[in-house]
């Protein structure tokens, strides 16, 4: 039984908005002028308990809007939405006590008071009883290495630090489900790789639910097995990301290192890109031509020192998808 | 109800570690209590017609207000305004609380903490040094400590709605600085209400806000009698549900149509 239905959920914003300066500001007293945005025009999707989802889209496609939706947090417009059996807005209690979240950009800890504190008033927020939340605590404070920081005020703390807190605080609970927006954002190669880490065992390990959202390529090839892409307050698509590639586009890139830089390659089979010094970017469509066949003729007419093939960076593929969505 | 009582605490304890804010209000209201009491008696040697009230018990009734000047609602809570402009408000809302009983029990922290930490030096001071009187009778110290609580519950009642309010201001510029101009004139603290003319007297005691200081300082005067505690309670307790009421209602609608700010 899936664990999340979403049908046609919609939700519209009204803004106000004004044209620029003093006369603007002017005219504005006077006479609103409002604009909607459909920030969601009816997305529908469902998710397996167990999954870990990512969920991704360019700024302002929707992707906050859905998981505020989903956590009880905003009202839709219109549509259908049940997470965990329950509709979120109008259960929110009962929902929100089954999961979890993080928002990257924002802490759910009390700034002035100790870490463990912030812990201690979550556990009496969500009524946990005294041994699950001492074994919920010990297990965090170990997997995230959080023993040298629960004393310090959550205000002295730094990103990374602050993240495998906030990390740990939205799942003393123990939800089934959580929900993870732009949980690396600023933080540096070593506290991504934590999070990450992270976020795979309690996702393999204790089959919790994620639902990520990101800006960053890496995490989703890193952990989801399914990513599913907003633009425009719709689905672009939905699907394992090797689904995503062979949608966008099946062209494979050749890096070639010429040994002499007054060379040039030219083939019927291959466009050149770029090229930097030495090194020429191509790229090919493996269906029109045998990577093997293409590479041999290469080597054949040009001195090569070194040469590999690789996939698009999923990055291209992601900004080829949110263009073509573009109206 | 321990959920509640848990971020009552926590921000009760935390606002009790000001203390820098506390000394600096506690000399604030130290000169402009003295200044008033010398107003008061300037005008008490000058007025020959008797007065509702004599000058020791004005005397006492200004301390009293300074003591407890922050208990009134005079502001709003900081924290939750910074919380709604930069969207963090979306984490109170995944708490399996009811928001408006959230938002109360801080309001209620926010009123009482820093009250506690300037009144009882503010006692100590005025009691000793500047001619505050302790309460006639044990039962007027009593129907105080009484009137005080219910003047708590109300002041957190007209708190929590401000705070609701910043859902549509965000900013609360506006309504902070209005308030103290309403608030401590409608709960005696330019003059204490009963030198009030008599056609505002009516008013002035339907209105919420002599709940919050006039009728429990009398109340420690003895001014009332100890048995006027029953309607000084009932007063404050019909405004305090009238008050939460009105809140739940707003917070019903501003969370219907809420738009979290930023991404």
């Amino acid at each position: 039984m899936p664990q999340i239905v979403v049908e046609n959920l919609a939700k519209s914003f009204r803004i106000a908005e004004r044209d620029p300066g003093a006369w603007g500001a002017l005219r504005g007293l006077a006479h609103r002028r409002y604009r909607t945005i459909h920030a969601l025009g009816g997305i529908s999707f469902s998710l397996e308990p167990g999954e870990l989802v990512g969920y991704i889209g360019p700024n302002g496609a929707g992707k906050s809007t859905t998981v505020k939706i989903l956590a009880g947090i905003l009202v839709p417009d219109g549509g259908r939405c049940e997470v965990l059996g329950r509709v979120p807005w109008k259960e929110r209690i009962a929902h929100v006590g089954r999961i979890g979240v993080v928002f990257g950009q924002r802490t759910q800890l009390w700034w002035d008071l100790p870490v463990v504190e912030s812990f201690e008033l979550l556990r009496d927020i969500y009524r946990v009883p005294a041994k699950a939340y001492a074994g919920a605590r010990d297990e965090l404070v170990d997997l995230l290495d959080l023993a040298p920081l629960l004393d310090v005020p959550v205000r002295q703390l730094s990103l990374g630090q602050r993240m495998r807190c906030d990390l740990a605080a939205a799942l003393l609970h123990a939800p089934a489900l959580l929900f993870l927006d732009e949980p690396t954002i600023g933080l540096d190669a070593v506290s991504k790789l934590a999070v990450r880490d992270f976020v795979k065992r309690l996702n393999r390990e204790r089959g919790v639910t994620v639902i990520l959202t990101t800006h960053d390529m890496d995490d989703i090839e890193a952990l989801c097995t399914r990513v599913m892409v907003i633009g425009q307050g719709t689905i672009l698509s939905d699907g394992t990301l090797e689904d995503l590639r062979a949608r966008v586009t099946r062209e494979r890139w050749l890096i070639v290192d010429l040994a002499d830089a007054a060379e040039s390659i030219s083939d019927p089979d291959a466009v050149v890109m770029r090229r930097e010094g030495r090194r020429v970017h191509l790229r090919f469509d493996p269906g029109q031509v045998a990577p093997a066949a293409l590479i041999s003729r290469i080597t054949a007419r040009h001195p090569v020192s070194d040469l590999f093939v690789q996939n698009p960076p999923i990055e291209e593929i992601i900004a080829r998808l949110y263009a073509e969505a573009r109206p | 109800m321990t959920a509640y009582n848990a971020v009552f605490s926590a921000r009760f304890q935390t606002l009790l570690q000001y203390r820098a804010a506390a000394a600096a209000g506690f000399g604030t209201q130290l000169f402009w209590g003295l200044i008033r009491t010398m107003i008061f008696e300037a005008f008490y040697r000058s007025g020959a017609a008797p007065q509702p009230m004599s000058l020791p018990q004005v005397v006492t009734y200004v301390w009293l207000g300074q003591a407890m000047l922050v208990l009134i609602p005079w502001n709003v809570d900081a924290d939750v305004r910074a919380m709604i402009r930069s969207g963090t408000v979306a984490y109170e809302l995944v708490r399996p609380l009811d928001l408006y009983t959230l938002w109360y029990s801080r309001a209620l922290a926010l009123r009482t903490a820093p009250a506690l930490l300037r009144a009882l030096p503010m006692f100590a001071v005025a009691g000793c040094f500047f001619g505050m009187q302790p309460p006639p009778s044990l039962a007027a110290g009593a129907a105080w400590l009484a009137a005080t609580a219910g003047a708590a519950l109300l002041a957190g009642a007209i708190t929590t709605l401000i705070t609701i309010s910043l859902l549509w201001t965000l900013s609360g510029e506006g309504v902070s600085r209005l308030l103290p101009a309403v608030t401590m004139l409608f709960a005696g603290y330019v003059l204490p209400l009963p030198l009030f003319p008599d056609w505002a007297q009516a008013l002035l005691s339907f209105l919420p806000f002599a709940g919050l200081a006039d009728t429990p300082f009398r109340m420690y005067l003895g001014h009332l009698p100890p048995e006027a505690v029953f309607g000084v309670l009932g007063h404050q307790l019909a405004w305090t549900a009238a008050l939460v009421l009105l809140g739940r209602a707003a917070l019903a609608r501003a969370t219907r149509r809420m738009v979290v700010q930023g991404g």
